[in-house]
């Protein structure tokens, strides 16, 4: 489980070993968070996201918890018992706010996390099954936001349950039959908002689940670092804690003082007016959008509006939706190239910030009206995001030029120094090994 | 079964290396007896989803139509749905008649969409079949569109005199539910 210089746990005093020869979680916390597990000593502020993200994790299910004891999940007390934890239950309005505004920090969290992971290589071997199961934890989160948003039972939830729902009904001969048994009914109703209730408190204890085989598929081979080089001996390393452990915690501050600004000063920026009108079957809102961190995917599904190949342009909409998340599991065998980190790919690199800049866009378009020019500009950045994977990086990734690799992790931070004369030339150590 | 064997039994029965054993078929039976009980018992777990009774004994509604004067409709909540039910003036009638069938995006003629001997009575979900938004029209003094018939304000999907799609982005005519006439003005819907 970890490098043969790990340092070994020493239980001190007559209580730990007790319980060392008991129930040894002291010594599985020891090699898994402490100075028993040894890290690349080059890790920068894009790895603190993975510990952010457990923590926004924690403060949904805390919240939540919470949040559940006041809810009624019928359809016609639901919208009226989110008011009244908003304006009755004591501090009620900041353990919402503290909820909602939380989804959109974990998923902000969870996209930097998987767009660091981009950058830095780190779902090509041997982190393929780490990087797949982080994906299904993606997959997990978004069903759970989703659900947890038609709780509210405003105008947004309810008409954001009817199209996501709908989706499924654009599957040939079975897909009607399906929407009716998601939903309990023909339209969103009291069957769904307590089955999505029931399922929005029980996913996050599964993406729990799913995390910690994350953690343990991670453990395996240890963390990739920004030079995509592997550990080669204990030169290399740190033990995670202190060293991690502080700069953890240093990223944990920062966070928590942007989410309380958030929370406190601005808890609706990042939602939707209509969601406070109380859900209305027989009136629509004129604009009907998702919360922000679906914008990119629900461009992608608007992005098909005539029908081809004998396939009708909203079935069309909603495969090119799922196939968007689902290709990302078979990148690690798309971009076949033996060098991690796009710090030393600068082809691969001016691409990656392509695709960043394309996802933003599409995730722009995906918020705006169904009018151009964002429905061609949706059409074209689509076509775009399946070539990136699809064409441009298996092509990139057997014909770049990339430069060359350091011998290690220890020489590329001293060479860092380096350059920027913070070390004394004699103070630097021979290259180790 | 070793005990109650005699002494001098025959040795062990040596099986060919690719032969089927009992023990295999035992696994089997076994395996299949488990997975036929485990499916058996996932029908009721998946079935509950479905909709229960009560949802379905809302699923079919009357409506009484002897109110509805040429020129008007009335909105009705069916299946957590709106139902248009409209009553066509003898010049809507004609404009929908008019109309070269072929030309249309989703071609039906205003009888496919009426029942025979009552197409006066236009009966359609009032769902967009875009996405699903509540098109304008039903009521006193909306917006009908260019058409004359239903007009989503969505994303601008214009609807004739027989509520089907003329322009906007559309891809079918409002559906028309199942329903039948109990007398002349008077129906059942679902």
């Amino acid at each position: 489980m970890s490098f043969p210089w790990a340092k070994q746990y020493q239980p001190q005093g007559e209580f730990s070993k007790f319980i060392d020869s008991r129930l040894p979680l002291p010594r599985f916390i020891y090699g898994a968070l402490g100075a028993g597990y040894p890290t690349p000593k080059n890790l920068n502020y894009f790895y603190n996201f993975g510990v952010l993200a457990g923590v926004a994790l924690v403060v949904q299910i805390i919240t939540g918890v919470i949040l559940g004891m006041h809810y009624a999940a019928n359809v016609s007390v639901a919208f009226d018992s989110v008011e009244h934890i908003m304006r009755d239950v004591n501090g009620g309005w900041m353990l919402r706010y503290m909820h909602a505004v939380g989804a959109s920090f974990f998923f902000a969290v969870v996209y930097i996390h998987i767009f660091r992971g981009l950058y830095y290589g780190s779902y090509k071997p041997p982190r393929e099954v780490l990087w797949m199961l982080g994906l299904v934890i993606f997959l997990l989160m978004m069903a759970t936001a989703f659900m947890g948003y038609v709780l509210v039972w405003g105008q947004m939830s309810f008409w954001g349950a009817a199209v996501i729902t709908g989706l499924f009904s654009a599957i040939p001969v079975v897909g009607p039959a399906i929407q009716t048994w998601l939903l309990g009914g023909f339209s969103p109703d009291n069957a769904t908002l307590n089955r999505f209730f029931s399922l929005h408190y029980l996913l996050p204890f599964v993406t729990f689940g799913v995390i910690i085989l994350h953690i343990w598929a991670l453990h395996i081979p240890g963390s990739n670092n920004p030079t995509g080089v592997d550990v080669k001996g204990p030169q290399d390393t740190i033990p995670f804690h202190p060293y991690y452990t502080a700069k953890d915690f240093f990223g944990l501050g920062v966070y928590f003082t942007l989410f309380a600004a958030v929370v406190f000063f601005a808890p609706n920026a990042l939602g939707e007016v209509d969601n406070y009108i109380p859900a209305n079957p027989l009136s629509t809102p004129a604009h009907i959008v998702p919360e922000w961190y679906f914008w990119p995917f629900y461009a992608i599904l608007r992005a098909f509006t005539t029908d081809f190949l004998f396939i009708p342009a909203k079935l069309w909409g909603v495969i090119a939706m799922f196939a968007s998340i689902l290709l990302l599991f078979f990148l690690p065998w798309l971009d076949t190239s033996p060098v991690r980190s796009n710090a030393y790919r600068p082809l691969s690199r001016a691409l990656f910030w392509v695709f960043v800049a394309v996802v933003i866009v599409l995730g722009v378009a995906g918020g705006k009206p169904a009018e151009e020019p964002w429905v061609m500009l949706s059409q074209v950045l689509t076509a775009y995001y399946f070539a990136h994977f699809l064409i441009i990086l298996p092509l990139v990734s057997r014909f770049e030029k990339t430069l060359p690799l350091p011998n290690s992790i220890s020489e590329a931070v001293l060479a860092k120094y380096r350059k920027t004369g913070s070390m004394a030339p004699g103070a630097l150590a021979q290259p180790a090994e | 079964m070793a005990v109650s064997q005699p002494a001098n039994a025959s040795p062990p029965e040596v099986l060919p290396p690719e032969g089927e054993r009992r023990r295999d078929f035992i696994y089997v039976a076994t395996g299949a007896f488990a997975a036929a009980g485990a499916a058996a018992v996932v029908v009721p777990l998946v079935n509950q989803m479905n909709p229960s009774a009560d949802v379905l004994a809302m699923a079919s509604i009357d409506l009484d139509l002897s109110s509805i004067q040429p020129g008007q409709a009335v909105k009705a909540s069916w299946r957590g749905k709106p139902i248009f039910a409209r009553h066509l003036t003898p010049a809507e009638i004609d404009a929908a008649k008019k109309v070269d069938v072929a030309t249309l995006r989703d071609p039906q003629a205003l009888s496919d969409r009426t029942k025979a001997g009552s197409e006066q009575w236009l009966i359609t979900l009032g769902v967009c079949t875009h996405l699903g938004c509540v098109p304008l029209g039903a009521s006193e003094g909306e917006n009908r569109g260019d058409f004359g018939g239903y007009f989503c304000p969505c994303h601008g999907s214009h609807y004739d005199t027989a509520a089907r799609v003329r322009k906007g982005p559309a891809p079918k005519n409002l559906e028309v539910p199942a329903y039948k006439f109990n007398t002349p003005t008077a129906v059942t819907i679902g």
